[in-house]
């Protein structure tokens, strides 16, 4: 049986795609979006048609009466568009391309939107803060409110971060967490309570979000982040990847997918009494390659469960990530693209080093020698990854 | 010449628990042979192959030695360095 990926490329090497700058210039061209309501609702390409993948077959012809006419489907990240291209194509429409990248990255490539107009007054009061704020702003906000945030762990970096990004009315969050609330992470991981001990960390925090905002639309994943479901999971579209992870391999792997599918990813890690901050902006800046080509041997790299770490701090890095993640939502400010940010509790202080891409790093170099995903874990064995 | 290197938290039991210690010399090289030589601990987890180890970062003055002239680097009287290992914690 051939898995989701195997399917998917298939699909995508019988069918025609286009990049978002080549789409804009289709002009004559019918743009059917393929997503739910929701995200329909949250902004879409002016002028598109609406056909929620799941009616498709059913729905097309009274959208599209015209077989001739030349068609662009799309849906947030490109893989849901491809199938439905193939669909498309099944029916007899003659000229149908899916756009790679989905909505996600045409927004993100600044090509026009067509928001839903206006704050509603319920919304206008809870953001009036924002509101207030030139950089932030209506715009901002609607911006902020058809944005989507990946957490990559719903613990002590996630739990800040998902809370003050569903605060400020990010509307989608996704969540990538396999592990359940212990009794240990209550003394920093304030997205759960002791109420929800046993409980997925993933819908414990949706709980807590949910209650917090209900603006907010929580897309949970309980699973541990593999090569396996990265690339579905990242083809649901997110504008940024917020990098709370406690472990070598999904550190690499988070890295590797997030130049492949060019998203942002706001990198943040704790030990003890320190902390560690930068944003790792493919093509822009360097990644987590250029930055640490190899993991430590583990012998010699204590996580938070074996060193500790003090239980604030994780509630100060993470919201240092939430606010570059606001900042790249919003495209204002300097975000720490290529400068590390290393914060020393105990003394209270901050001091910044340089970061730069490496020209010969393995995945975002000039000749990638990485193209597609290793074995994480055994490359962060200790074990030489090239014998 | 000494120089003051700002020790990581990970770092730290190799030396004692101190948050920085005086190193002396004139390149990188010299600063971690110092170091290593008065805290053997150290070496595993800052030198391979007679390079500075891929999974360690040595700043000097807020660059990465790595892309100046890597251990060779000169490290100038009073410079900042830090010696920045991968950290994972965030989640657990």
């Amino acid at each position: 049986m051939p898995s989701y990926r195997d399917l998917l490329q298939q699909v995508k090497s019988e069918i025609t795609e286009v990049d978002a700058p080549r789409a804009s210039e289709l002009r004559d061209h019918l743009f059917v979006d393929v997503r739910e309501q929701d995200e329909w609702d949250e902004g879409h390409i002016p002028g598109a048609v609406h056909v929620p993948r799941g009616h498709l077959e059913s729905k097309i012809e009274a959208a599209a009466p015209d077989k001739a006419q030349p068609v662009v489907v799309y849906c947030a990240g490109g893989s849901r568009s491809a199938f439905a291209a193939k669909t498309l194509e099944e029916l007899g429409y003659e000229n149908v391309a899916s756009l790679a990248g989905g909505f996600t990255d045409w927004k993100r490539s600044g090509f026009p939107t067509q928001l839903p107009h206006t704050l509603g007054a319920e919304q206008r009061s809870r953001y009036s803060r924002h509101l207030l704020i030139p950089e932030v702003g209506i715009e901002g906000q609607l911006k902020l409110l058809q944005s989507r945030v990946l957490l990559i762990g719903a613990g002590g970096l996630g739990s800040p971060a998902s809370l003050y990004l569903a605060a400020a009315g990010v509307g989608t969050l996704g969540i990538v967490d396999d592990d359940r609330v212990d009794a240990s992470n209550l003394q920093r991981q304030i997205a759960h309570s002791t109420e929800a001990l046993g409980e997925w960390k993933a819908d414990s925090a949706k709980r807590t979000i949910e209650a917090l905002n209900p603006d907010v639309n929580v897309v949970t994943y309980k699973e541990r982040l593999t090569s396996e479901n990265v690339d579905r999971i990242l083809a649901d579209g997110w504008d940024v990847i917020l990098d709370g992870a406690d472990n070598f391999p999904t550190r690499y792997l988070v890295n590797d997918a997030s130049v492949w599918h060019d998203v942002p990813v706001v990198h943040g890690s704790i030990y003890r009494f320190e902390g560690q901050v930068t944003v790792f902006k493919p093509n822009v800046g360097p990644c987590y390659r250029c930055l640490f080509p190899q993991p430590p041997p583990p012998e010699l790299a204590p996580s938070c469960a074996e060193g500790g770490v003090l239980g604030v701090l994780p509630g100060i890095v993470g919201s240092l990530q939430t606010n570059e993640t606001i900042k790249l939502l919003l495209g204002i400010g300097e975000p720490l693209v290529g400068r590390l940010l290393l914060f020393d509790a105990l003394e209270t202080e901050f001091s910044e080093v340089k970061l730069r891409r490496d020209p010969a790093c393995p995945v975002c170099g000039e000749h990638p020698t990485i193209t597609e995903y290793v074995d994480y874990v055994e490359f962060c064995s200790g074990r030489p990854a090239h014998a | 010449m000494s120089t003051i290197v700002r020790i990581p938290p990970t770092l730290r039991p190799e030396v004692g628990g101190e948050r920085q210690v005086p190193a002396s010399g004139e390149t990188v090289r010299e600063l971690l042979d110092d170091l290593t030589a008065r805290f053997p601990g150290l070496a595993r987890q800052l030198v391979e192959d007679d390079d500075i180890a891929p999974f360690v970062n040595v700043y000097v003055d807020g660059e990465d030695a790595r892309t100046l002239d890597g251990i060779e680097t000169p490290v100038r009287e009073g410079a900042t360095v830090i010696l920045l290992p991968a950290m994972a914690g965030g989640q657990s």
